[in-house]
């Protein structure tokens, strides 16, 4: 009965914190400037990626070219707005992949505390843990070859465990509250508990970790397309315009800072975001500020 | 005992004084950047050109040697006759010659030296060089006898290679880290991954050489060797990695850019064993497909001579067949319908890991895509390279052949390009038998003449040789006839 209006008070407040969070905007405003570049790219962009025109190579920024023009004649602009598709194509379905095998090994973790099942799902996620995550990405793409599907695979694999772990833990201390003991009084099974009580609680924490994922990815997509693990030519990709301008950084410097800016701003954006959204979730981080 | 290390060390000092004077005028030592480090020293066993990169001439000497121009001439064997029927070679060696131990060189160690390249089991990387000698005999100690089972019109080239230097019987093994040769450098250190470092041989039996120390640091990458070059640490690139930078360099005071000639053949391997590249019709639109200016001006900044064969344009015997696979792409899209690919294919173009082969796939994969073929691009290794397409494993592939002097290529069997035509075998065998110069000219032309009409491959443009140097070093070597960094020539003007 008084349940609507309680609701709508509380998403009032979120929008006001979060319009009045300026990281939040800020990473939110540049992050959107990408995806929407990426997303415009699919039906328009100023060139075609694929064509050279040599005569025009190494051009510098100008009212034709707005950020210049590679060591092909491609225009840079509209290879940074489809290797924005790139890296977020790449980012968000490694990060989905984390999320989606990820998430249920925790909450399965979390409902069998204490026995084998916790012990041998979570020490496996240390396994993986372990290794550094750059690591096992070339790892996975020397073994099965380069390209933007195995980068996906290795990008994604280093993402469960930091999924697992984080249901895991927060799965743990839910599980103690009243809530889910009358769950369980009421005779509902541990998985329908995980899935109808554990999860929608722990929503917040997966945005704000998946947030910071999605920033990680991207710098992995980049790292590993420079060393050449990435995306192969001609799609284009930021890494390996970056690491094809690296020798014409003293000609034609404007190949090597405009990939180099974009995978800046991106990242910084999304952290921005992470930490704004982190802000906004976290009640006592809230009540702090208030 | 005191007084004598003082009076010692006043002498050294004074030695050092005069010493430093006359050194500001000119340097004696030079360091060369190189890209590839050898993996051994040895170049009787082994295939890489790292390896004559840094011996050739310097460490290790043949009977006969490259001259900068590709010329033979003599190195050990001070002169040679050959028999009316050019059978029978008699090479008269230097007096004199000892190696880097100090023993003689005569020609026991010729004889030793041939018979190792050429033996059952030998590791020779070239053993084709040999393949026609019927029997080394020794003569008298400075008289070698060579018998040849077959004429060979190209047996003094042959012995020039840096695969058939001669090595003495009791340091032959140990070459590979520690080469014993009589030519006028010996090797000082070798700290691998960094550099190996050539002192002059004080008892060299030729002209002594103007240096007194040469070091060859490795540096792979190529932003890292520009910076070298800028700083000084390297004195001269005689194979610049990064042709964009050129210009720069050239405009700068300091250095002179040597653009020169190579023997490398730059090449897009078809694998003509297998479907659609089998058909002659499909090779030929490929190559009417490509434009090799954009190839060029895209992948090499300029530098590079378009070739219409797999024969040097600086070759007298050269003919040129560009027009045969001129840039066409209506007629390439004509050839592909006849051939029953209206709508083209899609096919793998491999690139091993050097910029020719990496910048220039992908403009050929872009000029592919025009006329309707896919080209899906796979960058591999040198290792994958070797093990893949270099055994027949692969539809498309760039590489450059820098061996001198290669066009028999096409006629091994089971070599990678899958190339097998008797009308060119016949004309390698022919050339291989003849001894006329006028004959082999014309032989030869046949040969470029059939591979580009067969479109055995698509030939793309021979790699220019891009040297940076220090504008005070006099001697370099401007072109690349052989795989070679000759320092015997090389001083510093004041």
């Amino acid at each position: 009965m008084s349940d609507a209006p309680v609701v709508l008070e509380r998403r009032d407040n979120l929008w006001r914190a979060a319009l009045g969070s300026r990281s939040l905007v800020i990473g939110l405003a540049i992050t959107l400037v990408f995806v929407v570049a990426a997303l415009v790219s699919l039906a328009w962009t100023p060139y075609d990626v694929t064509k050279l025109a040599i005569a025009i190579k190494l051009r510098p920024p100008s009212p034709e070219h707005w950020f210049g023009t590679d060591i092909f004649g491609r225009d840079i602009l509209a290879m940074i707005m489809v290797g924005a598709r790139t890296s977020i194509a790449v980012a968000v379905i490694a990060v989905g992949i984390g999320i989606v095998l990820g998430v249920p090994l925790g909450l399965a973790a979390a409902t069998l505390r204490g026995t084998l099942g916790d012990e041998v799902i979570m020490r496996g996620n240390d396994l993986i843990f372990a290794f550094p995550a750059l690591l096992i990405a070339i790892l996975i793409t020397a073994v099965f070859g380069p390209g933007a599907v195995n980068a996906i695979i290795a990008i994604g694999i280093f993402n469960i465990p930091v999924f697992a772990r984080l249901a895991r833990g927060a799965a743990l201390s839910l599980w103690t509250r009243e809530f889910v003991m009358s769950a369980r009084v009421a005779g509902k099974g541990r998985a329908r508990i995980s899935i109808e009580h554990i999860l929608p609680n722990i929503t917040n924490l997966l945005i704000v970790q998946g947030t910071i994922q999605f920033s990680l990815g991207i710098l992995a997509e980049a790292a590993l397309s420079y060393v050449g693990l990435g995306a192969q030519p001609p799609i284009p990709s930021w890494g390996r315009m970056l690491s094809e301008a690296q020798t014409m950084i003293s000609i034609a410097p404007h190949t090597a800072i405009i990939p180099g800016l974009a995978i800046v701003l991106t990242v910084l954006g999304l952290n921005l975001m992470g930490d704004g959204l982190r802000d906004l979730f976290d009640p006592r981080l809230r009540r702090s500020r208030l | 005992m005191h007084t004598t290390s003082r009076l010692m060390a006043l002498a050294g000092a004074l030695v050092l004084a005069t010493a430093i004077s006359p050194a500001l005028a000119a340097r004696t030592d030079i360091s060369v950047g190189l890209v590839l480090e050898p993996p051994n020293l040895d170049p009787t066993a082994g295939a890489a050109a790292a390896i004559d990169e840094v011996v050739y001439a310097n460490i290790f000497e043949g009977l006969t040697r490259f001259g900068p121009d590709g010329s033979v001439n003599p190195a050990l064997a001070e002169s040679w006759d050959i028999s009316e029927d050019g059978l029978t070679y008699t090479f008269h060696l230097h007096a004199g010659v000892a190696f880097h131990d100090g023993s003689e060189m005569n020609a026991e160690d010729v004889k030793f030296s041939l018979d190792r390249a050429r033996a059952e089991d030998s590791t020779n990387a070239q053993k084709a060089l040999f393949a026609d000698i019927a029997s080394v005999t020794v003569a008298d100690p400075l008289t070698v006898t060579v018998t040849l089972s077959q004429p060979n019109g190209s047996f003094l080239f042959n012995m020039a290679w840096g695969d058939a230097v001669i090595v003495a019987p009791e340091s032959a093994a140990a070459n590979a880290t520690d080469p014993v040769g009589t030519g006028p450098f010996l090797l000082e250190d070798w700290v691998q991954g960094d550099h190996v470092e050539l002192v002059r041989n004080p008892d060299y039996w030729g002209e002594p050489v103007k240096l007194d120390k040469v070091t060859f640091k490795f540096i792979g990458d190529p932003t890292a060797g520009f910076a070298a070059m800028m700083a000084g640490d390297v004195d001269t690139f005689p194979n610049f990695p990064a042709p964009e930078t050129l210009p720069q360099l050239a405009a700068d005071p300091r250095f002179t850019v040597i653009v020169g000639s190579t023997e490398g053949e730059t090449v897009m391997a078809m694998n003509n064993k297998r479907a659609p590249f089998d058909n002659v019709k499909v090779r030929e639109a490929v190559a009417h497909a490509i434009n090799r200016e954009d190839i060029i001006d895209g992948a090499m900044f300029g530098y590079g001579t378009p070739i219409g064969t797999f024969f040097a344009p600086h070759n007298p015997a050269y003919v040129d067949l560009t027009g045969l696979s001129g840039y066409d792409p209506e007629k390439s899209k004509a050839l592909l319908a006849e051939a029953g690919y209206a709508d083209g294919f899609e096919t793998t173009l491999q690139l091993p890991p050097t910029p020719y082969a990496r910048r220039g796939g992908e403009v050929i994969a872009a000029q592919l895509a025009e006329v309707g073929i896919t080209a899906k691009i796979e960058n591999v290794e040198w290792a994958q390279w070797l093990e893949g397409p270099f055994k027949g494993n692969y539809d498309l592939t760039i590489v450059s052949h820098t061996e001198p002097f290669d066009i028999g290529a096409f006629a091994k069997p089971g070599y990678y390009f899958g190339y097998e035509s008797e009308a060119f075998n016949q004309i390698i065998a022919d050339l291989t038998n003849t001894t006329d110069p006028e004959m082999r000219t014309e032989l030869i032309k046949q040969a470029q003449t059939t591979l580009a009409e067969d479109y055995a491959a698509v030939f793309l443009f021979e790699l220019a040789k891009t040297g940076v140097a220090n504008a005070k070093i006099v001697g370099l070597w401007e072109n690349s006839p052989a795989q070679a960094n000759d320092m015997t020539g090389v001083y510093w003007e004041d």
